[in-house]
């Protein structure tokens, strides 16, 4: 396994969560920005519970739930004949939740900040609800949309904990770069360590500076 | 306000501050028996005792970069030797306190043996071969017992080898290589549905060496030699270890 292996695999594990995330977390935010529900705090303390919760408590949960004795794993075992613990499969699933907080809220506060009137304007012009989501908002949710794929992406890129509790640490499908690091480290093999660790702060610093520069420039327009 | 924050200061000293106490670094597998003999010790010489419990490469490069502890009880002999040479322990310290034992564990299976050889069986847990002495082993009784074939694609490694024997437990891996100190059915959440022993030949002995990190504390070194009494040794071997004569 070469020394870039593993930050390649979490890059793609990185790649495949972000667009899950946007997919997915996407109808959430919108669901969330707009709905009256009484039950809208139950479910943003639900979305935001992975950012304080320990990754360790995460990460036993769904070793537990992913495993072929969990009610997730078992029926995907049934389904698949695989079980989804120690797979990359398994950690797609364990990294949506774990960055979901980080993709549904950027998104959530763009679409709030949609004035209604706009979209009644486009209701009235003969838009269907799609349509006016799709001409309407998405063009004014750039920025939402932008900031939660780079922090999905940075976020998962950077999991440690949940990784470490049910990804088993096999090379090529589930060692990501924070466990060859980890590794690294133990073993003392520093150079190595520093060379990933490095990788990844110039990493975190550039899409972090990128992000927030292009937010300066939106602000001043 | 400035006096709370004075008071807090005081009771956050006071346990540090208590000359009879001493910090141990005890390698994962040894949990349990570390305890019990902290606590044996502790009751006779009234010195306590505060452990402290990780892998052995994780101590190691703790201990290097000047990590407090007194005493470290490490899962091998290359750990305390290399401290010894690098100034970081007392030299001549160094002695076996226990000696390992491998075993097949499983929570699914009635053969264990059999969930080794058979490729279909699903994962086999093992300590993560860098870091823990016991995955090191458990990686040559692979080689040695001709199984390379057999779990190849089927290994999961644990961080230490606790991790890989509760992956197992968990019945996320069919069977665990683990350490026969942790399987304990008192320990244990749920009987074993099988617990096998590694022959002894397939593996390297498993020398698990203690030394001392600090000279200059007394109670420290007295820890030291009540592990070579037979009261220690016999809590030793309760806990799965064999004892060196």
């Amino acid at each position: 396994m070469s020394l870039y292996g593993p930050l390649w695999l979490s890059a793609q594990l990185a790649f495949v969560t972000t667009v899950i995330l946007l997919l997915l977390g996407a109808p959430l935010a919108w669901w969330l920005a707009h709905t009256k529900t009484r039950a809208k705090p139950i479910v943003q303390a639900i979305v935001a519970m992975p950012i304080v919760l320990p990754p360790t408590v995460l990460g036993f949960y769904l070793l537990i739930l992913l495993g072929p004795r969990g009610a997730v794993g078992g029926w995907w075992v049934s389904l698949t004949g695989n079980a989804l613990t120690f797979s990359f499969t398994g950690l797609v699933i364990a990294s949506c939740i774990y960055s979901l907080p980080f993709a549904v809220q950027p998104m959530q506060n763009a679409f709030e900040a949609v004035p209604r009137q706009t979209l009644e304007r486009a209701w009235t012009l003969g838009a269907t609800r799609l349509d006016a989501f799709f001409s309407v908002a998405v063009p004014l949710s750039v920025r939402g949309f932008i900031s939660a794929a780079v922090l999905a992406f940075a976020h998962t890129l950077g999991e440690f904990g949940v990784v470490l509790m049910v990804g088993g640490n096999i090379p090529g499908e589930t060692r990501m770069v924070s466990i060859a690091i980890y590794d690294h480290v133990e073993t003392l093999n520093y150079g190595a360590a520093h060379q990933l660790s490095l990788v990844l702060l110039a990493f975190a610093f550039i899409v972090l500076l990128a992000m927030f520069a292009l937010n300066q420039r939106w602000r001043r327009v | 306000m400035r006096g709370r924050v004075f008071l807090i200061l005081l009771l956050l000293c006071g346990p540090a501050a208590a000359e009879q106490s001493i910090l141990v670094a005890v390698s994962g597998n040894f949990s349990v028996a570390g305890a019990r003999l902290a606590e044996h010790f502790q009751q006779q010489t009234g010195i306590s005792v505060r452990t402290s419990n990780a892998s052995s490469g994780r101590f190691y490069a703790q201990i290097v970069n000047g990590a407090p502890f007194d005493v470290f009880l490490a899962a091998n002999a290359d750990y305390p030797a290399r401290l010894e040479d690098k100034g970081h322990a007392v030299a001549g310290s160094r002695f076996t306190y226990a000696t390992g034992s491998l075993v097949i564990y499983s929570s699914t299976v009635d053969d264990c043996y059999r969930a080794l050889t058979d490729k279909e069986a699903g994962f086999v847990a093992v300590g993560n071969p860098g870091t823990s002495p016991y995955g090191d082993a458990a990686s040559t009784f692979i080689e040695r017992g001709g199984l390379r074939e057999a779990v190849s694609g089927r290994l999961v490694y644990g961080e230490n080898i606790l991790q890989a024997l509760q992956y197992a437990v968990s019945g996320n891996a069919v069977v665990a290589i683990a350490a026969k100190s942790h399987v304990n059915p008192r320990d244990l959440p749920s009987e074993p549905t099988c617990v096998v022993d590694v022959p002894r030949g397939q593996y390297d002995p498993i020398l698990q060496q203690a030394v001392l990190l600090t000279s200059n504390r007394d109670a420290a070194r007295r820890f030291l030699e009540f592990l070579k009494t037979e009261e220690a040794r016999e809590i030793i071997r309760q806990e799965g270890y064999e004892v060196p004569e």
